[in-house]
């Protein structure tokens, strides 16, 4: 190596390792960036990438290795020296506050405590600068709180540029955005590094590590299994270094659908703060069917799924199943009715983390003559059912007696995914199944799917994810503002165009149409 | 500074921590007692033969416990599922009124004690239900109803043995008649001074422990207090757990009132708890909240107590050293359980 190609590195980890207990998240790792290079920080949910930032960052310290920036050791465990050493961060969640300006939120925590002239015209001045320079369009004066998310993400970006980060860290940023949004954050990018800054962009969705990153370094259980230039790879050799081995997610093949089970009838529900009920939605549900839901998040996904799992009521519009409407709808009555429900989240909503297997598995299902009678629970009944669930949904644990927030993701959604298929659902919700799983289980918990409509079952599948909806479903809407678009059958509609009705784009009289 | 969770504490940390907090308790009591000036060691065993010295220490010590087991039990059912009745000393006063309404002539002989059991038991459950009511319809937080509830109560006692319930044999005492004497609850063995409430204790320990592991109600009452959410996807009715959950807690405190006038006292008078209720809630914590543990801890605070009593006799050392010693040993024992799993990392 050259003095000139030394000078160049702006960020090397040297060995960085870090256990929590007996996991080993990182392994020794070590990396470089150079002066105006996208790296891209590939790897499996739980492969250790947050871990790595983390450390970097100052907020967890490393068991063993360094940090280097611009030459210069940085002290473990320290935010603070991170930010001053440039090194701006990007969370999956914004730290922004909603009822403050853009502006306001652009330098708060910049200004010292006795600074009585507010210097709000510099800093007006130098955020409009950076704005230009990076061709992140945002209104310095509008609140936080009104804006979309992408807009909220620039003003993340311009958070960091403004104290003079020379490093952007972009922990997962499309995973909120539309296609055409996270194309216009790719074009940011390419600005930002032809000025000279260094980006480590976090991900596990290939094409977009293809198209944006230069370098590639893949990370799987905690190590470094690969560090290729994205000029002499593709997708595939990406893939299999990423999951360690030839993987193919199954796609559920054509058929053709049966009685529509459950129908919506220009349903509303009330909006919650931010997040905007459903607006005048009308859809159905056919047996044998995979309905696809997209759309970003917060877009109204959750009050559908409330809706349909028994927690809400349609506010207007009529909810029927089989051709009747519910009558005292409920989360009970909705298991009864033969409704099976897979929560978005599962440790808080669809499992109990102090609650061992057996008692988990009958959360649903506890009062039926199997698992009670009279008021007495039947334990080794509940027991046996637990055993059954773990052998036929391959559940990888110690036994039925384990408290459940031991297992991993994957392995507690195999319960949860048994648990909601043991009485046979008619339908089943399924709101982000394998969001956070390795490719294993997400293999696994998406074949079980598409049994399950084999089966006759008619199925929503709610997902962030296009390259899911576009692989599992058989029709596809698309959700917006609370607005349900028609549906598309599968093949008909291309990934472009989703992402234009998830923009808002094609709802005749929307807010958002083009 | 920080805490690292412990996923599977060895036996050593989960038998050393709580020993180690009971040395730590001993040691803080010899240093009180050498404060207030009398030998720290003989101070100690003053405590432990005062509290089971004797075959009349250890009866003392078993009739104080009775109260204890039932306000115990109280808090471990609500503080289960996350019901935070503050209130047991209320619902002990409401169970203690219905023994003397009911035990003072109103009825026959063989009725008597099951009929006012009942009543106390309901009105312990009545008590309460305005409280969780309000926290289940309007959110209202129910740390605070219970707890004011508390005061009410006892000045409403007040008010009825200076009025309508006033003994007018009484000599002017503000206390209410002796119950007659087929509303009093019979020795365990006769001669000695342990009464029926104790064994009714037992039982109820017992019971509640059924209830929480063998009965659908007491899963949805586990499941309510770990996670509301998951409760309530999962199909349960939360609210009507709760109200559940709010009536057992408060028949069980009445039952500590109700046990002491018809066991004990024979009479209500405004002394009747010296904080039974309160103590209930650290009763309860050192047990962490199971049944059977509420026995055994209600057992040794009541100990602490009766062995305090009998050396401050002998050592002229303050009763508050009592108080003082029940407050340690919670603090030194809630620390001991968080230490058991989890460890102290620096950095």
């Amino acid at each position: 190596m050259t003095a000139e190609e030394k000078a160049q590195v702006v960020l090397r980890l040297d060995g960085i390792t870090k256990r929590f207990g007996a996991l080993t998240a990182n392994d020794t790792i070590n990396l470089t960036l150079r002066q105006g290079e996208v790296v891209a920080l590939l790897g499996e949910n739980g492969a250790g990438k947050t871990t790595l930032m983390n450390i970097l960052f100052g907020h967890y310290v490393a068991d063993a290795g360094g940090v280097e920036v611009f030459g210069h050791p940085l002290p473990p465990g320290n935010p603070r020296a991170a930010l001053a050493a440039g090194v701006g961060m990007v969370h999956q969640h914004f730290t922004l506050a909603g009822n403050l300006s853009v502006l306001d939120n652009i330098t708060l925590g910049t200004k010292g405590l006795w600074s009585l002239g507010s210097g709000k015209s510099a800093a007006r001045a130098k955020v409009k600068a950076l704005s230009r320079d990076f061709g992140l369009v945002v209104d310095p004066g509008a609140k936080v709180g009104r804006l979309s998310v992408g807009e909220r993400q620039r003003v993340e970006i311009l958070k960091a540029l403004y104290r003079d980060a020379r490093i952007l860290i972009l922990d997962e940023p499309t995973a909120v955005l539309t296609p055409q949004e996270a194309e216009a954050l790719f074009a940011t990018l390419r600005r930002a590094t032809a000025l000279g800054l260094s980006v480590i962009f976090i991900s596990h969705k290939l094409h977009e590590v293809m198209s944006i990153a230069d370098r590639c370094v893949v990370l799987r259980h905690g190590r470094v299994v690969g560090e290729v230039d994205t000029h002499t790879t593709d997708k595939t050799q990406l893939a299999a270094l990423m999951v360690g081995g030839e993987l193919t997610l199954p796609r559920a093949e054509a058929r053709t659908p049966g009685a529509p089970l459950l129908s919506l009838e220009r349903v509303s529900t009330p909006d919650r703060g931010a997040v905007p009920g459903l607006k005048d939605v009308s859809l159905s549900l056919c047996a044998g069917q995979i309905t696809g839901l997209a759309g970003v998040s917060g877009n109204g996904q959750a009050a559908l799924a409330d809706l349909i799992a028994g927690l809400a009521l349609p506010a207007s519009g009529q909810l029927a199943l089989r051709g009747s409407a519910v009558v005292g709808w409920s989360p009970r009555v909705a298991l009864a009715m033969g409704v099976g429900r897979i929560p978005e989240d599962r440790h808080h909503t669809g499992s109990i983390a102090d609650f061992d297997l057996t008692e988990n598995a009958v959360l649903e299902a506890y009062r039926t003559p199997r698992f009670s009678r009279r008021g007495w629970m039947d334990w080794r009944a509940a027991r046996r059912f637990a055993e059954e669930l773990i052998k036929g949904y391959d559940v990888r644990c110690p036994g039925p007696d384990t408290r459940i927030r031991l297992l991993s993701g994957g392995n507690m959604q195999k319960l949860i995914l048994g648990r909601a298929m043991a009485p046979d659902p008619a339908i089943l919700l399924a709101n982000q199944p394998v969001r956070g799983l390795d490719v294993g289980a997400i293999a696994y918990v998406q074949s079980q799917l598409i049994s399950a409509r084999d089966r006759g079952a008619a199925i929503l599948l709610i997902s962030e994810d296009l390259d899911e909806i576009m692989g599992l479903s058989d029709v596809i809407h698309v959700v917006s503002q609370g607005r349900l678009s028609p549906a598309f059958p599968r093949g008909s509609v291309a990934v472009a165009d989703l992402g234009l009705w998830m923009a808002g784009q094609g709802f005749e009289g929307g807010r958002h149409a083009a | 500074m920080r805490l690292e969770p412990i996923a599977n504490p060895t036996t050593a940390r989960r038998l050393g921590y709580p020993a180690l907090a009971i040395l730590a308790t001993l040691a803080v009591a010899a240093l009180l007692a050498r404060i207030a000036g009398a030998d720290p060691l003989a101070a100690l065993g003053q405590i432990a033969t005062g509290a089971l010295g004797s075959k009349l220490a250890i009866l003392e010590t078993l009739n104080r416990a009775t109260p204890l087991i039932f306000t115990g039990l109280a808090v471990a059912v609500a503080f289960r599922a996350k019901l935070w009745n503050i209130g047991a000393e209320a619902q002990l006063y409401a169970g203690a009124i219905m023994a003397v309404v009911l035990g003072t002539g109103a009825l026959g002989s063989p009725l008597v004690l099951p009929v006012s059991a009942l009543a106390a038991l309901l009105a312990g459950a009545m008590l309460l239900l305005g409280p969780v009511l309000l926290k289940t319809r309007l959110g209202v937080d129910e740390v605070v109803t219970t707890l004011l509830l508390n005061f009410i109560m006892l000045l409403f006692v007040s008010y009825l043995l200076e009025g309508p319930m006033k003994d007018p044999m009484g000599m002017g005492w503000p206390k209410s008649a002796a119950l007659t004497p087929e509303a009093r609850l019979p020795r365990i063995v006769d001669g000695l001074r342990l009464h029926w409430g104790f064994g009714l204790a037992l039982i109820a320990a017992v019971l509640v422990w059924l209830i929480q592991i063998r009965t659908t109600l007491g899963f949805e009452i586990r499941a309510v207090g770990q996670s509301p959410e998951a409760a309530r996807f999962a199909g349960m009715p939360v609210n009507a757990v709760l109200v559940k959950t709010a009536l057992l807690s408060g028949g069980l405190a009445a039952l500590a009132g109700w046990s002491e006038v018809a066991g004990l006292k024979g009479h209500l008078s405004q002394d009747l708890s010296p904080g039974f209720g309160y103590t209930g809630i650290i009763v309860a914590m050192l047990a962490l909240l199971h049944p059977l543990g509420v026995v055994l801890s209600a057992l040794f605070v009541a100990g602490i107590f009766v062995g305090s009593d009998a050396m401050s006799r002998a050592a002229g050392v303050p009763t508050y050293i009592a108080d003082m010693l029940l407050a340690t040993a919670l603090l030194f024992m809630v620390l001991a359980i968080l230490l058991t799993r989890v460890r102290v990392v620096r950095g």
